[in-house]
């Protein structure tokens, strides 16, 4: 591998200044960064891990709402978030056991790749992204895949999650990476359901505003009988054409209301 | 260069690092524990898994440095004190659980930690837990045989498929 600088901070305020060096990056769980250093898909001269900063590691709960240390594995969170069934099930999900240790939820919500399962979760519970300098409402922190609000200085800490009345995520495989081909959550408040996707959109995760408004009037799988999405930007490679994915949107997420009613 | 100590099976190793070296090349070029086993060298196939403070972690996929005062176990921390080979290790061989043997390491890492959790998981549940463990010689049959034999249950009426 060419050759960089690692560098461990105990602390956030440590990894901050450490990042302020030129073409630093963070490092989270590694997961993908250090497959994509391999292929110099990245090339920083200075990696900046995160997985020694014990403030944004862990689990709790208030009022409802879930908080998420940003450097808690996928595996902490499937065992952990045991008041949110369906987000549990999901970490559980995340590629295999060995990627669970050590892959993060921050990790994942920075990265926002267009087929990971957790951007789906946040944008559908009306997540909160806190980092080391503000709070940012879900709806507008994702911007186009790979693409986010954050920025270069920035740290994801916790994701806060109010816990919804009712939940489920159905994810489409793709065998291979045990990524989604399209993988659909649905989220039940009292005051109304958010539906989001990935894995389909060549835009990365997004809300599907016809379907959320079908179910709020009626949380049933029935609710959904005609609605599709349009083929048109969604994506297309050697796994499933646009049209393919368009067509599980659909029924992934009458599969969700299904579990989750 | 960064110094980092560690224990591995249970000795401890301290040693001079640049940033960029794995745990699969601090292991088998550093140490020259080449039972760690690289297939993918991209976090797939699992050939590399290694438990690290008691998690099984694919070490392809994390830098020595990260591992900086950690607890590593590999393949070679596996057999008994004597040498012989662990429960599970000799259920490997006594049901034919390799081929070419490649995999082998990390699916006896892997394993290990599924019966650490799940003392009698269900063919279901083995075939679930290796999902990241790939065996290029599709043996996956006998490998699902013996981790469930070496767990003590009665694997004489699994056929192969």
């Amino acid at each position: 591998m060419y050759s960089f600088d690692i560098e461990t901070p105990k602390t956030v305020a440590d990894a901050v200044a450490a990042l302020g060096k030129e073409e630093a990056q963070p490092l989270g769980g590694g997961q993908t960064l250090i497959p994509s250093l391999k292929a110099r898909l990245a090339m920083p001269s200075v990696l900046v891990s995160l997985a020694q900063i014990d403030e944004i590691k862990g689990i709790t709960e208030d009022a409802g709402v879930l908080t998420i240390g940003g450097g808690t594995t996928h595996g902490e969170v499937a065992r952990g978030a045991a008041s949110y069934p369906a987000l549990a099930a999901l970490a559980g999900n995340i590629g295999d056991p060995a990627v669970r240790n050590r892959g993060t939820i921050g990790g994942s919500i920075a990265n926002n790749d267009p087929a990971a399962c957790y951007p789906a979760a946040a944008l559908a519970s009306r997540a909160t992204i806190v980092t080391n300098t503000r709070e940012i409402a879900i709806d507008d922190y994702f911007q186009g895949m790979f693409t986010t609000a954050l920025e270069e200085t920035e740290i994801v800490t916790a994701v806060k999650l109010p816990i919804p009345e009712k939940a489920a995520y159905m994810k489409f495989e793709q065998p291979a990476s045990r990524f989604a081909l399209v993988g659909v959550f649905v989220a039940k408040y009292a005051d109304g359901v958010r539906v989001a996707v990935t894995g389909a959109s060549e835009e990365g995760v997004f809300r599907w505003a016809d379907a959320e408004a079908a179910l709020s009037g009626d949380f049933s799988a029935s609710a959904l009988d005609g609605l599709s999405v349009p083929a048109d930007g969604m994506i297309t490679d050697l796994h499933g054409s646009g049209a393919y994915r368009a067509h599980l949107v659909a029924v992934l997420a009458k599969r969700a209301v299904a579990a989750a009613a | 260069m960064t110094k980092v100590t560690m224990t591995v099976n249970g000795k401890a190793v301290s040693k001079e690092v640049s940033g960029n070296t794995l745990m699969t090349e601090f292991l088998r070029d550093e140490l020259r524990l080449t039972g760690t086993h690289v297939g993918c060298d991209t976090s797939q196939c699992g050939a590399c898994v290694i438990h690290v403070n008691g998690q099984g972690i694919k070490a392809c996929s994390m830098f020595a440095v990260e591992a900086s005062g950690a607890d590593v176990t590999t393949i070679e921390g596996m057999a008994n004190a004597d040498g012989s080979l662990s429960v599970l290790q000799q259920a490997f061989q006594d049901h034919h659980g390799l081929q070419c043997g490649f995999c082998t390491p990390g699916m006896v890492m892997t394993a290990a930690k599924l019966l650490e959790e799940n003392p009698a998981p269900t063919e279901h549940e083995v075939r679930d837990y290796l999902e990241g463990n790939i065996c290029r010689c599709t043996g996956y049959h006998n490998i699902v045989k013996a981790i469930m034999a070496a767990s003590g249950q009665d694997v004489s009426g699994i056929a192969a498929e």
